[in-house]
């Protein structure tokens, strides 16, 4: 499959999304709510690009390149005015909804845009509703939290409200929210998250913070792993592996 | 009581039609959701009880019936005698009594609660020879306020069913079910408009357990034509899905019906158990080697889930967002499987086409809109209901010569169409044609079939804005454009309408108008901004004024807007009376006086004039 982006032909294969052929040739095409370790939320829309095909006589379409598949024939421009355009009103209106974050105040500036020519949000929050976190516990395995409400009232909620005994305290939804929205509390041996409080489980070796107790618990569960193994962290793993490996030499 | 072929088919409906001929007499009085808000059940249980009075049997002289919405809403609850064909408007349960001893015992007619036409004053006392029924075209609504509903044995008596039957007594190849389809030119009907055959022929070439979907989410404000279908006629559709369950090999459907049509959901799975008991659903279908089943589904209060995907979403069990079209649904649909969604009113086109012919379907309409569309023509238009006509109609017909013209003569302003995804069009488009292409080029859109009127008294701004309002609700949110946009675009439109508004406001409403449309993800947001940019489009200087001028013509912006007695005011106190605050005062026979301050800006005293004495003006 040949697919010709920015002028450039460049081959695809089946499965793959413009993005990825366009990340695969060095193309920028900007992204928020896109990671590769999850399929594409499709919710940003700032990838979105102008494709075209021969037969189509001129006539352009705009679509979003992280979930729109890459296809023999298809024309794709990903940096006509049409779309820096539409990319400088969605920051814009990203700007307006989250005017204190500053990695939505970097982006709109790289489009000109300092502060929102639109009504700000009321008590804003830094949330762009990129849905990352509910992928990410959806990915572990926990499924503790997701989207509430609809519309302009969406946000990222357990059920209502409240705390839920899905949630294994992993912070893994802190972890890749890209504005730190998600916010936990360490203190004494206890991380606090979700309106919950979770006991923290250190290394028997080198006293480091592991993991919650809650989060081993639902990993032994889904795995073969006994308790043992949760005992030491990851770099003791790995300093214990290590001299096996120097003793057997 | 199984049908196990064609022969026991006709065996049925012969007796069925010994022990109800068409000759027998019968009232019918229309029990659709609208005159049953009118008290009709009430005038049904009169009727029988003072029939059995008087010695009259129900059930052999004089059947009483409860049919569907027979479509004349705004004069309902309506009493309809047939064969003689005399029909009664706006009945009382008070009126029983009389119709019982003057109509039903001696044939005569009560001259009150006859049909009074608009324009000749007329009153008619025949069904066929009123200008709303003859001016249209029923072949959808064919059934509804005929049959009972909930009584398949109707359904059978009128013909129903036998199509299928027809079909599998034939063992028709299944691909030539689809081609006359798609031959018809049948396109759907939910307001999409895409060509039912081309869909089905797609979902036939993917491989995988296929689905026949129903969308009967019906959500567009004012529009109530599938509600109508699935409450007063529930054996068309499901006919029409079987139907298409075996054109598509596919045995598994569901109807998705909206949580706010207990009626629709109740005379649908009614209509379910009794088909399996004849057995015309479900297993070995009339004996053949086909099996179908139909499940209803309710919706959970969203718009948004009328959206095909969302639908999709919704009937897994899942939220219901909508996702990516670039994969079609007749690809990878219904739990990821090839899925047909198509509108109740397609549905219910389905048995006709493969009766009749595509060649008969496709000389009715327009050459690229063939057939028929059921429409709620609701609003400030005199007869208010639901309307079936061919395609390429205009619009100056159904407003004016089925819909009588507009309420109280006063002037048209616009006809808004196609719901929240559709816009406005003024006088000067009162000659096109209603199909899929027409209205769209003109800047609106013809939709599912809402259609709205609009007079002198309607601010086009305020519509855009309540457009917008109900929009932003019904945003699943997922999307950034129109999460975030459209609530943007409400408030320059909320700004405006309070005297607030700048000239710049309406670049930034063509700002927000292009990327919801270029960026949304799906259909509500990408036809979201139709309502405002329609109606810049054609009522531009309505904006300006508000913007410029700080006033509003219509009168509706109560910011914008005051009211005052004017010279022609000849005391009679009417609109004294009417006001709800006592803001206005004054002598018998002297002109009287509105007190600004007290005053709310209702407009009844305006309404109540007969004097033309009150004079719409700005806010000083």
């Amino acid at each position: 499959m040949i697919l010709t982006i920015d002028g450039k032909k460049i081959s695809s294969q089946e499965g793959e999304s413009i993005l990825d052929v366009a990340k695969r040739a060095n193309i920028a095409i900007p992204t928020l709510c896109y990671k590769p370790w999850t399929e594409a939320h499709g919710g940003c829309r700032l990838c979105s690009v102008e494709i075209t095909r021969d037969s189509w006589d001129g006539w352009k379409k705009v679509v979003t390149s992280c979930n729109h598949p890459a296809q023999d024939g298809l024309i794709v421009y990903t940096n006509t005015e049409r779309i820096l355009k539409l990319r400088k009103t969605l920051l814009d209106l990203l700007l307006a909804r989250c005017p204190q974050t500053p990695e939505v105040q970097k982006m709109a500036k790289e489009y000109g845009i300092e502060t929102t020519s639109y009504k700000e949000r009321e008590n804003p929050d830094d949330c762009i509703l990129c849905g990352l976190c509910v992928k990410a516990c959806e990915a572990i395995g926990a499924n503790a939290i997701s989207t509430v409400l609809r519309g302009i009232e969406k946000k990222i909620d357990t059920p209502y409200s409240q705390p839920n005994d899905a949630c294994i305290g992993c912070a893994s939804c802190a972890e890749v929210c890209p504005t730190h929205h998600i916010q936990y509390q360490e203190k004494e041996g206890i991380r606090h998250i979700w309106k919950q409080d979770f006991p923290l489980l250190k290394c028997s070796q080198c006293g480091r913070t592991i993991i919650t107790k809650a989060q081993r618990d639902h990993f032994m569960e889904k795995s073969h792993l006994s308790a043992r193994y949760f005992e030491k962290c990851e770099l003791c793993h790995k300093k214990e592996t290590a001299e096996q490996f120097y003793k057997l030499r | 009581m199984k049908i196990n072929s064609l022969k026991d088919y006709q065996d049925v409906r012969k007796q069925l039609l010994l022990l109800e001929p068409p000759e027998q007499k019968k009232i019918l009085v229309c029990c659709g959701t609208g005159c049953r808000a009118g008290g009709s059940l009430e005038i049904v249980h009169r009727l029988e009880e003072e029939l059995k009075a008087k010695n009259i049997s129900a059930s052999i002289e004089m059947v009483v019936k409860k049919p569907g919405c027979q479509g004349m809403c705004e004069k309902g609850p309506l009493v309809w005698f047939v064969p003689q064909g005399i029909f009664y408007c706006s009945v009382k349960p008070s009126d029983v009594i009389e119709i019982v001893e003057k109509t039903i015992s001696k044939g005569e007619v009560i001259e009150r609660l006859l049909y009074k036409d608009n324009a000749s004053k007329e009153k008619i006392a025949h069904y066929e020879k009123i200008p709303f029924i003859f001016r249209q075209n029923r072949l959808v609504l064919r059934n509804m306020g005929v049959i009972d509903p909930t009584d398949i044995r109707d359904y059978i008596r009128v013909g129903g069913y036998e199509t299928l039957l027809e079909v599998l007594d034939k063992k028709r190849d299944p691909d030539a079910i689809i081609d006359e389809i798609e031959k018809s030119g049948l396109r759907g009907r939910g307001g999409g408009g895409f060509l039912t055959g081309r869909k089905w022929k797609a979902c036939k070439k993917a491989q995988g357990t296929r689905y026949v979907l129903c969308n009967g989410d019906e959500g567009d404000p004012g529009a109530f034509m599938d509600r109508s279908i699935m409450e007063g006629d529930p054996h068309s559709i499901l006919e029409g899905m079987i139907l298409g369950g075996y054109a598509l090999c596919s045995q598994e459907g569901y109807i998705y019906v909206r949580h706010e049509y207990p009626l629709a959901v109740k005379h649908l799975m009614h209509a379910i158990q009794e088909a399996k008991e004849y057995g015309l659903l479900g297993e070995n279908i009339a004996g053949s080697s086909f099996s179908f089943d139909i499940h209803i589904n309710r919706g959970g209060g969203a718009f948004v889930c009328g959206e095909s995907s969302a639908l999709m979403r919704s009937l897994e069990g899942k939220v219901g967002e909508p996702r990516a079209k670039y994969v079609h649904a007749t690809d990878r649909g219904l739990f990821d499987s090839p899925t047909v969604l198509n509108n109740v009113e397609t549905w219910a086109n389905v048995p006709l086409i493969i009766q009749k012919g595509s060649g008969w379907f496709s000389k009715i309409g327009t050459e690229k809109s063939t057939g028929t569309k059921v429409f709620s023509l609701v609003g400030k238009v005199k007869n208010t209901g639901l309307i079936e006509v061919a395609m390429g109609t205009t619009l100056r017909e159904v407003i004016f010569g089925i819909g009588g013209g507009i309420i109280g003569d006063r002037p048209f302003k616009a006809v808004q169409t196609g719901g929240p995804s559709g816009g406005c069009l003024p006088a000067s488009h009162l000659d096109c044609a209603v199909d899929f292409d027409t209205l769209t080029k003109a800047g609106s859109m013809m939709g599912s079939g809402g259609m709205i009127v609009m007079d002198d008294r309607t601010c086009m701004v305020d519509v855009a804005k309540y457009f917008t309002q109900f929009l932003i609700q019904e945003s699943c949110g997922k999307c950034l454009p129109c999460r975030e946009g459209l609530p943007q675009l409400y408030h320059l439109l909320q700004e405006i309408v309070e005297g607030r508004g700048k000239r710049e406001y309406l670049k930034k409403i063509e700002e927000l108008a292009q990327v919801l449309q270029d960026t949304s993800l799906c259909g509500l947001g990408s036809t979201s901004a139709n309502p405002v940019m329609s109606t810049l489009r054609y009522f531009r200087e309505e904006y300006l004024l508000h913007i410029l001028d700080k006033s509003c013509p219509a009168g509706v912006c109560k910011a914008l807007t005051s009211f005052t007695i004017n010279e022609k005011c000849t005391g009679c106190g009417a609109c004294m009376r009417i006001c709800p605050v006592e803001a206005i005062s004054g002598q018998k026979r002297e002109k009287h006086e509105i007190v600004q301050a007290k005053c709310i800006q209702c407009g009844s005293c305006y309404s109540v004039c007969k004097f033309d004495a009150i004079t719409i003006g700005k806010r000083s």
